[in-house]
């Protein structure tokens, strides 16, 4: 039952009671660090949506001169795109209990997170050698301040897939780490959308 | 015929932590009630200072002449940081992380809550928020003087008080304070949705966990608008970028600034801004509630408009927020829109409070220390309110909206109004959390000098802002548009605003000698129906509710059922044990 029709209950009625006795107290069927993890998704959203909306209203000051879009940050996506599709497979193992599948995609995922974090900084680095500082123009200031605040949720990310790795390598049953596997590819699925969000921004404006 | 009951349905222990030594069990604790407590004490002791504060501005207002140790600069970094510390770091910090805490786990039959190692980190995060604040004020120029709204450009100008540490170090706190809310946040509503016992369906929530369930859906939704308001601020301020600040020329030199827009800060300051009114609000109507319900013995009038006006103001804080912008310039029509929503805003409010006094009407009331403080806000909050309803319209708020009129209005609405739902549910839930009574005479004495002394403080500061006193100004001088009056009101103003501080010293005082030495509070001595009070052990044991979970058969308002042993009956009572005919229809009218 969804959660606003719940609201017309009438929790004094021995009707209603007949009903409530039997409830579990769960309102939704997902574990709890699964339903963790999406409430902690909704509220970084919150964040990005307001910076994206910041950002258009910025935009429309007389000041604003376009960013270069280094050929770097195209494959940087390459990279993320295919550390995500790594622990999609390391999921999809994980539901087979193929332990050697789970070991394969967590590893590819981790290390193309890392490739793709050394590649950003590469693009700052560019970009610092052609002259766009963050004080320079607020396109960017922008570009380091989302850029940054990306990584650091991908960093984040990397500490959980660090916890993970640790229990794949030392020979976890694949059930017991079945659920950590499937938190970090929803995490890894999420800042890849976030991030194509972002570079389109970037790109269109 | 009798009604049977059906079997619960069955549902798995989780499985709880255990903590080992003295250091894990009371200082890096995971436990809820140990972090509520760890909570609550750091968040009043920032209070006092909050309070100190205001006791300094009010002798600069009164006196002006008088205190020479107090000069303008000061007076701006005082009103700064009461503001920034009452609003977020003790009354949000203090109903979401104290009460929160301590109430969600035992309200919905957890034994904990669902996260407990985040919810540990969550208070050492706002510790660490605190400990930056306050290092503020030893930083060379002191804390930031930029009011507590930090508008750029001036914010960050120098010129400005504490434009050098002082600002930067109050954006980091607080974007360390939003980083542990976020924590605790997702404690708190991962808890209400899937943390709960046997039985207890949403609409079976005391209006309690309604209030701190759905503040901390509006601060998870609100606190973002801050986050990236202080990031940028803070970027502007370090790296020199323009996102808020325009072309400025200061003392004659043309700055690195240029073409950002402060009223785009103005805009994402309110939109958290405004919600965070409510994020304090909520938690103090749901308090209320269960307040006056248990000590009138009577069901809480409404239950379910009360949940429905809970989240319509909810929901309705977020369009609202430009009404604190009137005066910063804006499209009438943008202004007229905001004026409206304003004004329906006051209709969930209302139905509120009609509820709560229509709870009251033909009860059983019983004047203990927390009805009298439930009463008290009842009162408190009608009349902000009301000044409210006068504020929100655009004509009228445009010319009184610097002067001390709002000071008076938003201090009865957000200042003392949850003030007095604070102490009256530090009155009630004090048994249950130390096992002992709080002194009833010295307590009384507390409620009548906090009450009295309040409407002493804010009613005269009504007048004074309808005869055109500025706020934030440090003195008035010569001006001849203000009556002498004014300023005997507000030497009188002073004179009551330090008695009423001073007299918290007997709250205190009660707090720490009734936690020794109070008197053995029997078990659930305000014989309240909801969970909280029945624990096994009183206060109640880590784990909550010994070997097994209880099972709850009710709402929390079962209070004069009929043929029932008792005037009321515990949510978790089951029906063949009740007696008469009333398992269910408790006190149906």
């Amino acid at each position: 039952m969804g959660l606003f029709s719940q609201l017309a209950e009438k929790p004094w009625t021995p009707e209603q009671a007949a009903i409530d006795d039997r409830h579990k107290g769960v309102e939704f069927s997902l574990p709890t660090p699964q339903f963790g993890l999406r409430v902690f998704l909704g509220f970084v959203t919150v964040i990005f949506t307001l910076f994206v909306v910041v950002y258009v209203e910025r935009m429309v000051f007389a000041d604003w001169k376009p960013m270069p879009e280094p050929w770097l940050l195209w494959v940087n996506t390459a990279i993320l795109v295919i550390s995500s599709i790594g622990l999609q497979w390391a999921w999809v193992s994980a539901d087979k209990g193929d332990a050697d599948g789970v070991k394969k995609g967590l590893y590819l995922g981790g290390v193309l997170a890392f490739a793709f974090l050394t590649g950003q900084l590469l693009v700052w680095q560019q970009l610092v050698v052609l002259g766009f500082y963050a004080s320079s123009n607020p396109a960017s200031a922008f570009f380091y301040l989302f850029t940054a605040l990306h990584a650091v949720h991908l960093l984040g990310g990397l500490v959980a897939w660090g916890r993970t790795a640790i229990k794949v390598k030392s020979g976890m049953d694949v059930a017991k780490v079945r659920g950590s596997v499937e938190l970090c590819a929803v995490y890894w699925h999420f800042l890849l959308v976030i991030w194509i969000v972002i570079f389109g921004l970037l790109l269109f404006t | 015929m009798a009604y049977v009951a059906p079997a619960p349905a069955e549902v798995e222990e989780v499985e709880l932590y255990h903590a080992k030594s003295f250091i894990t069990k009371y200082v890096f604790s995971q436990d809820a009630k140990v972090i509520a407590i760890q909570y609550s004490f750091t968040a009043i002791a920032i209070g006092v200072v909050g309070l100190v504060l205001s006791s300094m501005m009010r002798l600069q207002l009164g006196f002006p002449d008088s205190f020479s140790i107090i000069d303008p600069a000061d007076y701006y970094q005082f009103i700064t940081m009461h503001g920034m510390i009452m609003v977020i770091y003790l009354l949000t910090a203090l109903f979401l992380g104290g009460f929160g805490n301590y109430l969600i786990p035992l309200m919905v039959g957890a034994r904990d809550m669902v996260f407990p190692y985040v919810n540990m980190i969550s208070y050492w995060v706002y510790l660490l928020a605190v400990l930056v604040l306050v290092a503020s004020f030893f930083v060379e120029g002191g804390p930031t003087g930029a009011g507590w709204t930090l508008y750029p450009p001036q914010a960050i100008l120098e010129g400005t008080p504490g434009s050098g540490g002082g600002i930067i170090l109050m954006l980091v706190s607080l974007i360390f304070f939003i980083i542990g809310f976020t924590m605790g946040g997702l404690n708190y509503v991962v808890t209400v949705l899937q943390g709960r016992t046997r039985g207890m369906t949403l609409m079976r929530m005391p209006l309690t966990i309604w209030g701190i369930f759905i503040a901390t859906i509006l601060a998870l939704l609100a606190f973002p608008a801050l986050f990236v308001g202080g990031v940028m601020l803070l970027l502007d301020r370090v790296l020199e970028t323009s996102f808020f600040m325009p072309a400025i020329i200061s003392m004659g030199e043309q700055l690195e600034y240029g073409g950002g827009s402060p009223i785009l800060f103005q805009h994402l300051f309110w939109f958290f801004g405004h919600p965070e009114v409510y994020i304090v609000g909520l938690p103090a109507f749901g308090i209320v509630s269960d307040l006056i319900s248990v000590h009138a013995r009577r069901h809480i009038f409404g239950y379910r408009m009360m949940v429905w006006a809970l989240v319509a103001i909810g929901g309705i804080s977020f369009i609202v927020w430009a009404h604190h912008m009137y005066v910063s310039g804006m499209n009438p029509w943008f202004g007229f829109f905001f004026a409206t929503t304003t004004l329906i805003i006051a209709i969930p409010t209302a139905l509120k409070v009609y509820n709560w006094v229509l709870t009251l009407w033909k009860a059983n009331i019983r004047f203990t220390i927390p009805m009298l403080f439930a009463l008290g806000f009842i009162v408190t909050f009608v009349n902000g309110g009301i000044t409210g309803l006068f504020l929100g319209n655009t004509a009228i708020d445009v010319p009184l909206s610097d002067t001390m009129f709002v000071v008076a209005h938003f201090h009865m609405v957000m200042g003392v109004a949850p003030l007095m739902v604070i102490f009256g549910a530090i009155y009630h839930w004090f048994p249950l959390m130390s096992g002992r009574m709080l002194d009833e005479t010295l307590g009384r004495i507390h409620f009548w000098v906090t009450f009295i002394g309040a409407y002493s403080i804010f009613l005269p500061l009504h007048y004074i802002g309808f005869q055109g006193v500025p706020r934030r100004y440090f003195e008035m001088g010569e001006t001849n548009f203000i009556p002498p009056s004014v300023q005997d009101l507000n030497a009188f103003v002073t004179v009551v605003a330090v008695m009423v501080g001073f007299a918290q010293i007997l709250f205190f005082y009660n707090l720490f000698k009734s936690m020794s030495s109070g008197e053995i509070a029997e078990k659930n001595p305000w014989k309240a129906a909801s969970l909280e009070w029945q624990t096994p052990e009183q206060p109640p044991a880590h784990g909550n509710f010994g070997d097994e979970l209880p099972v709850v058969y009710r709402w929390a308002y079962a209070y004069g059922v009929p043929g029932a042993k008792d005037d009321f009956v515990p949510q978790d009572m089951h029906p063949d044990e009740v007696g008469g005919e009333g398992a269910h229809e408790a006190s149906k009218e």
